[in-house]
């Protein structure tokens, strides 16, 4: 191959192209496709700019409107006073968190072997459990939390509820994942001993999936804590409530307060997860970045 | 490690070597029993400390649970296999408002995630730690994005309903902000982790900076942008759900609304409508999100 690149010739191009055509762009379809995507995507998002308002007066009105009457109230943070008051009501919205969390894991353990393939014969429980926990995690915090705001009434319990539904679907799903990727050999390690169905259980399947769960159940807790800060702005206890009370109330510089502390909260809980399961459970490598991103 | 060192300082005296292993047990056995009875105390005093500030009432959750299934039973009205299509045709009597919602609700979920990740994504390029110009520039779009994504997506909804008023403009603008914090940061990791030999290679072979980027950096990037935000379209259709219920539009305000008036029937249609939209959409997003992932594959 000393061919020199003054040597090659049209011709050589041309039989080049010939044998592979991938070699010089993509194939006529391929970039009609591409194109008409991009083209459909810019169609359906300014018609949606157009359906909505946003090319409108009004809406540069409402920007300015933003600016002046939202934002520039907000500055600077006032109600120092009601410090107490607002960490006392976090101190709430993390207690929903705590309880929630520990509530529907405490329901979906038990589920959770229901939910597994390995450890449940039959295929229609087994099919009829997953999809149920599915159906509880479809709804959002928010949804369940104005229902059981109606049912049970204002305060930190309807949030509680909330939380433990949504988490016990959330738990069976990833408690039965745990156990189905256990190792088989400790338990028949155990059966060769005699051991019974309990031993199996205590000695070989809970050691293996028991650091996991309580990985998966920590990380839900510093989820929740999240969730739970705004579960209050449908009246369901916690910070959100103050928060929501102080917006329709139009107290923006309490309102900025309030979310300036609920940002510091959501760091400092972010934070001493990661240290408590570094210490804990050391699989901090788990944790994927596209986690960090999943904020409520 | 601890054990077989001490395998090899016992010597050849078997009998040394049970004791000190039995001996060297024993002290593990007991720091595992102090390690398990101090994490035992805190979480039973977090536990306390929890009952305490929620004044939880066992008796008033277990005196809820029947008024919650009640409420929820009352959702599903009577349907006769006989009479079906009237009976479900009452249930469904808002039907036509409500897909209306829904199709808004749709579209802002759309919006927002196509605004979110054109603001979101032009920022990342200064959060990229190989790409910002200098430290300033780099930390402000880093604290911009924080903000952005830390507070709450309903909490930015609050606000832009004071100025903007009731309806679809402010839940866009909360998931607009929401979701632009969310991409710039996301995006920004995959800008700090491109591999510089494509650009060497088109910089060598006479490309000038937009060949670098156009055939360098976003082949690369691309793939994961798209993934990305198939996946955040997922998100935002669930968000979109609820922003409604301070008043920023779609079907969450019919929802609130109904669950306010306590139109049971109604409430129980409309989060039909919502599961249904938002398993549909799940799926739609899984397919379109593999294949883009396939491309990535390719691509390095």
């Amino acid at each position: 191959m000393s061919a020199r690149l003054a040597d090659i010739t049209e011709v050589d191009i041309a039989a080049e192209r010939e044998r592979n055509p991938g070699a010089f762009g993509a194939p006529l379809r391929q970039r009609l496709n591409a194109w008409m995507a991009w083209g459909g995507t810019t169609a359906l998002t300014i018609y949606c700019l157009y359906r909505f308002g946003l090319l409108s007066g009004n809406f540069l009105h409402g920007v300015s409107k933003f600016g002046e009457t939202v934002v520039a109230q907000m500055f600077p943070p006032a109600g120092y006073g009601d410090i107490p008051l607002f960490l006392k009501a976090m101190g709430e919205t993390v207690a929903m968190a705590f309880l929630g969390t520990l509530l529907g894991a405490f329901v979906a353990f038990p589920f959770s072997f229901l939910a597994s393939k390995n450890m449940t014969r039959s295929r229609p429980i087994q099919f009829a459990t997953r999809r149920g926990a599915d159906l509880l995690r479809a709804f959002d915090y928010l949804i369940w939390a104005l229902i059981f705001v109606r049912a049970v009434g204002l305060g930190p319990l309807a949030g509680i509820m909330a939380i433990a539904i949504v988490e016990t679907g959330t738990f069976i799903k990833l408690y039965s994942e745990a156990i189905e990727n256990l190792d088989r050999k400790q338990i028949d390690g155990v059966t060769s001993l005699g051991g019974n169905w309990l031993h199996k259980i205590w000695f070989g399947v809970l050691p293996q999936v028991l650091p996991m769960m309580l990985s998966n159940t920590l990380y839900m807790f510093e989820h929740n804590t999240r969730s739970a800060t705004i579960l209050g702005i449908v009246g369901a206890g916690g910070i959100g409530f103050l928060l929501g009370d102080r917006l329709r109330a139009y107290e923006l510089r309490e309102a900025c307060l309030i979310i300036i502390l609920v940002v510091l909260t959501v760091y400092a809980i972010d934070y001493l997860s990661k240290f408590l399961r570094e210490q804990l459970i050391g699989d901090h490598k788990r944790r994927e970045p596209i986690d960090d991103a999943v904020q409520i | 490690m601890a054990i077989s060192k001490t395998l090899n300082s016992a010597g050849t005296n078997p009998r040394g070597v049970v004791a000190q292993f039995e001996q060297q047990y024993a002290g593990y056995r007991r720091q595992k029993r102090v390690y398990a009875a101090l994490f035992g105390t805190v979480f039973v005093l977090c536990l306390i400390a929890a009952l305490v500030t929620t004044q939880f009432n066992l008796w008033k959750l277990i005196a809820g649970i029947p008024r919650a299934t009640e409420f929820l039973s009352k959702m599903l009205p009577p349907i006769h296999l006989d009479s079906f299509a009237k009976d479900f045709g009452e249930w469904y009597w808002g039907a036509a408002e409500w897909f209306d919602s829904l199709l808004n609700t749709l579209l802002m979920a759309y919006l927002a995630t196509v605004l979110g990740t054109i603001i979101g994504g032009t920022i990342s390029f200064f959060a990229a730690r190989n790409l910002a110009q200098n430290y300033l520039v780099y930390w402000v779009a880093r604290r911009v994005l924080e903000i952005a994504r830390t507070v709450p997506d309903i909490v930015w909804a609050l606000l832009f309903v004071l100025a903007f008023g009731i309806g679809e403009v402010a839940g866009i603008l909360a998931i607009t902000t929401h979701t632009l914090g969310a991409q710039g940061k996301l995006f920004a990791e995959v800008n700090e982790n491109i591999n510089p030999l494509p650009i060497d290679g088109i910089r060598s072979a006479g490309g000038n900076w937009f060949h670098e980027m156009r055939f360098g950096v976003l082949p690369q990037v691309l793939p994961n942008y798209l993934s990305y935000t198939f996946w955040r379209i997922e998100l935002n259709v669930r968000s979109a759900t609820i922003v409604g219920f301070v008043g920023a539009g779609g079907i969450g305000l019919d929802l609130f609304t109904a669950v306010q008036m306590l139109y049971f029937a109604d409430v129980g249609a409309i989060l039909l409508i919502i599961v249904a939209t938002v398993m549909v959409i799940d799926m739609l997003s899984e397919k379109f999100r593999h294949s883009a992932i396939g491309k990535a594959s390719f691509a390095h």
